[in-house]
């Protein structure tokens, strides 16, 4: 069910305010922040970052903070281009990749949270246990029953070509996070993410298992609370479209059975 | 996946910092305007059944209605009869998975919320 309020030990507090360096280019970032070793609630901290001083990112400028200002700031980074996932959070309302998201897109102060509706490990660090295990559920990988072929499974261009705009997902888990649905029924619905990568095996002209892969997803929750809101079409850092991949796999159910 | 230990974790704000799309807010009022045209439908059940008890009953229900108050909750029931209409022919373009890009999604959303309020004002001149 939808609880709206957020639970008591997850309620947000007025954090610290850090110094202002000097500088005429200097831009206020309001970071939410919570310590599991302190027993507090999370708070938000307002840091100033000198521009002039930082990179174009909003990667950059975390890593500023963390280097030049509070060491103890906390989120997960690696490969700096958009590629690995892991900078994902929320960046000025919207979910994005922080090392490809330039802050000359941002209007006014910078304000950055967690992926939402997400059971927080650290600072801006969610904890993704349940989003990969939603994504295991779908067996993401090829199902064949046929005998190997001598060399490779092959495919051809058309076919192939069905598969852009799903393969491309770097499962940052900013769409599933930015959907109402998943925030109200993540327990049952897979969410934008997971349903994108069934769509991308479904439809593999490959794979031999498109019945058993539909019968599992015929279920008022795993794959009907999607209610196409489009939360997940407009965040997703990659341009993909989670929303049409999912409104393919219910045109799919029904052809099945009419 | 259910026995993941949370601990004390909080949950991250949601709704709270997540900024408002236009897909996501006319997707909402698509469930407001179909949950608030209940509260119509059982007005205009009331005016019927007062018509069917008495004509003193039937005199009390009508100048309920068609008080001031009355036909504001009707004019806005009427938008939101044209918007639920509007939104739900949307709902089957995307049932054949057609208009899902996004900037047809939004052309969509848009014309959901002009054709409504156009379709109401129309209405409006027809009806008063």
């Amino acid at each position: 069910m939808a609880e709206f309020r957020l639970p008591k030990n997850s309620r947000i507090t007025t954090g610290k305010t850090w110094p202002k360096p000097e500088g005429k280019n200097v831009r206020k970032f309001q970071i939410y922040r919570w310590n599991p070793d302190d027993g507090q609630n999370p708070r938000v901290d307002t840091y100033f970052v000198d521009m002039d001083d930082c990179g174009p990112m909003v990667l950059d400028a975390l890593i500023y903070i963390k280097n030049k200002i509070d060491p103890t700031l906390t989120f997960r980074r690696s490969c700096r281009e958009g590629i690995c996932g892991s900078c994902a959070m929320n960046i000025d309302g919207i979910n994005t990749l922080a090392c490809i998201y330039g802050m000359d897109e941002i209007k006014g102060d910078v304000k950055i949270y967690p992926l939402p509706h997400m059971p927080v490990v650290k600072d801006l660090i969610p904890d993704l246990t349940h989003f990969y295990a939603q994504h295991a559920s779908i067996m993401p990988w090829l199902e064949t029953k046929t005998n190997r072929p001598a060399k490779e499974w092959k495919q051809s261009i058309e076919d192939r070509k069905k598969l852009d705009g799903l393969y491309e997902c770097v499962m940052c888990a900013s769409c599933s996070t930015s959907c109402p649905s998943y925030w109200w029924n993540s327990d049952r619905y897979l969410g934008p993410a997971a349903l994108l990568h069934a769509y991308r095996w479904i439809i593999d002209s490959r794979d031999e298992a498109t019945g058993e892969r539909l019968d599992d997803l015929e279920d008022p929750f795993k794959l009907y609370r999607c209610h196409t809101i489009m939360n997940c079409a407009k965040t997703c850092p990659k341009g993909l479209n989670p929303a049409k991949a999912i409104a393919e796999i219910k045109k799919m159910m029904v052809e099945r059975t009419v | 996946m259910a026995d993941v230990n949370r601990g004390n974790r909080p949950l991250s704000p949601h709704l709270s910092i997540y900024r408002p799309q236009l897909t996501s807010v006319t997707s909402i009022l698509t469930r407001i305007t179909g949950n608030a045209m209940i509260l119509a439908a059982l007005l205009i059940v009331w005016w019927f059944l007062a018509a069917a008890t008495s004509p003193e009953y039937f005199a009390v229900a009508d100048g309920v209605i068609t008080s001031l108050l009355g036909d504001l909750v009707m004019a806005a029931s009427l938008w939101g009869l044209w918007y639920h209409t509007l939104a739900g022919i949307r709902h089957l373009i995307w049932d054949y998975a057609l208009g899902l890009d996004l900037p047809t999604a939004e052309k969509l959303g848009w014309a959901v919320v002009i054709g409504s309020v156009v379709l109401t004002l129309v209405t409006l001149l027809v009806i008063a």
